[in-house]
């Protein structure tokens, strides 16, 4: 038998806002789904991997809603990556033959406004406007305007991403927006930072997402493998000296890293990959992107999405779930939550978003700091 | 060009003032791979190589990499601004405000020389009494 490893168990709580709630409360109604959607309980969890960006022990504080078991429990954190991360920890201790049943967690009560770095680099005051700009939707209207550098790149472009995602929302009864924003609308609202108008900005919500990880042994003892999704390949990179990476965060070499160990690891490439969930955290991303995963040819992201190449009937759809812009981003549910909507569609679950004969899906997040996780996950 | 006086204390940690107390940007430069960045560092982020940094006078000119312009930002700060990521002659990059332009595409060209000037932070910002900040302006032997 082989040492693969197994999705049996996945779910989300439509991702919203939840003034009352706590990030573990929120987590454990994550894991109660995720639970019941492959009938373990709590007890059966060997080990737990929790993730959130605020606070520490969430995964604990978790248990006390769900059942205190005794099970080891690792939180951890690593920016808008912090899910993914917990997943892949799940993942390696189960391929590592420790345990045969894991959950990992993610869960986040954003606040409102944008994210800023905590670290300020020891300035004297607060630099903010005065040394340039250092909040996310400035870092990621420099990712568009270094593409848009490179191969001309327009805001119309990047605008489309967004009409894109938001339509896909439409089909998402998990999303935060179900609405439609047509390409006037993203294009005409509010400028953050050029070239990224409100409507090109992810969603600041509160959410949840959890899986149940399984061993090839386990998963077949207890008859799970219909519904299971193979976890093919795992790639964790952080962010290597490139020129400017000090000063300006360069995301596409770490994703290129984390790709192409994800793609060894699963031994396929970007051809055989049906569909993607990637990090649109901005608008202006996503185009970057489909180059950083080889989805495309160097430069050619622009006119892939052009193409309709990631929509509905595409090559190789984009975001169904209406990416991080219109589902929402909350930052520790995040790397699982586009796990789970991989597995819906590799399920033949996915309702009407669904992509027809699905076998291989590809989930990518990044961190600013930087983390990027991608996971390549098969149909069983 | 550099309207500061003598009690203002630099804002960024990589701020130097020279003999006569005029401010420069500090860098360092790897012994080992040649390197500049933009800082004090005991090793090189880039090789890795320990202990073998020297701390260089970084360029007061560059061209502009790539930029944004802030229309929305925390809440009290001054919009809309340019921020802007220079590559400095020589080496380094730097992230600052571009200043004395348009804050509009149309007049904002990806490699257009720039020079490095140092202001009073509170041009900026409104606590930014009795510290110095550099800002880029369009260069200005290229000026018209």
């Amino acid at each position: 038998m082989s040492n693969d490893v197994y999705v049996v168990g996945i779910d989300m709580i439509k991702f919203g806002r939840f003034d009352d709630a706590k990030p573990e409360s929120l987590a454990a109604q994550a894991t109660l789904l995720a639970l019941d959607d492959c009938g373990q309980t709590i007890q059966d969890m060997q080990a737990i991997y929790a993730g959130t960006c605020n606070g520490t022990m969430m995964g604990q504080r978790m248990l006390h809603y769900v059942g205190q078991t005794g099970a080891p429990v690792v939180n951890v954190t690593n920016a808008c990556a912090t899910g993914a991360t917990a997943f892949r920890e799940a993942f390696i201790a189960i391929k590592a033959g420790l345990y045969d049943t894991c959950l990992a967690v993610g869960s986040e009560k954003m606040g409102k406004g944008m994210l800023v770095p905590k670290n300020s680099g020891g300035t004297a005051i607060p630099t903010e406007g005065l040394l340039g700009s250092g909040v996310m939707p400035s870092v990621f209207a420099q990712m568009g305007m270094e593409h848009s550098r490179k191969y001309g790149t327009t805001f119309e472009q990047f605008a489309r991403v967004s009409e894109k995602n938001h339509k896909h929302s439409v089909l998402n009864p998990k999303a935060m927006y179900q609405k439609e924003t047509p390409l006037d609308m993203v294009m005409q609202a509010e400028m953050i930072a050029y070239p990224l108008t409100k409507l090109m900005c992810s969603v600041n919500v509160d959410g949840a997402a959890a899986a149940v990880l399984m061993s090839e042994k386990r998963t077949r003892e207890l008859g799970l493998m219909n519904r299971a999704v193979r976890v093919k390949g795992s790639g964790l990179a952080s962010d290597p000296f490139t020129d400017r990476n000090l000063v300006m965060q360069d995301v596409n070499t770490v994703t290129r890293i984390a790709a192409a160990r994800a793609y060894e690891m699963a031994g396929v490439g970007p051809d055989d990959v049906d569909l993607v969930e990637l990090h649109d955290c901005f608008a202006t991303a996503e185009i970057p992107h489909y180059e950083n995963l080889g989805l495309c040819a160097e430069g050619e992201g622009g006119a892939f999405l052009d193409s309709g190449a990631t929509t509905y009937g595409g090559k190789v759809p984009v975001n169904l779930s209406g990416g991080l812009l219109s589902k929402g981003h909350p930052l520790g549910a995040t790397g699982i939550a586009n796990i789970y909507e991989i597995a819906q569609h590799l399920r033949g679950e996915a309702g009407e978003r669904q992509v027809e004969g699905a076998t291989i899906g590809l989930t990518h997040v990044v961190g600013l700091g930087s983390a990027c996780a991608v996971h390549i996950l098969e149909k069983a | 060009m550099n309207d500061i006086s003598a009690t203002e204390r630099p804002v960024a940690p990589y701020t130097e003032l020279d003999e006569a107390g005029k401010p420069y940007l500090l860098g360092s430069r790897c012994g080992a791979c040649g390197q500049t960045h933009l800082g004090r560092f005991e090793n090189c982020p880039k090789c890795g190589a320990r202990g073998d940094m020297d701390a260089v006078k970084l360029a007061s000119h560059g061209t502009l990499y790539n930029y944004t312009i802030v229309h929305r930002s925390l809440p009290g700060v001054k919009v809309p601004f340019v921020s802007a990521t220079v590559d400095l002659d020589g080496g380094g990059t730097v992230r600052g405000n571009l200043i004395d332009i348009e804050p509009d595409p149309a007049y904002l060209k990806f490699g257009m020389p720039v020079d490095v000037v140092f202001r009073s932070a509170s041009t900026a910002v409104a606590d930014g009494d009795g510290y110095i900040a550099h800002f880029f302006i369009p260069a200005q032997e290229a000026a018209q």
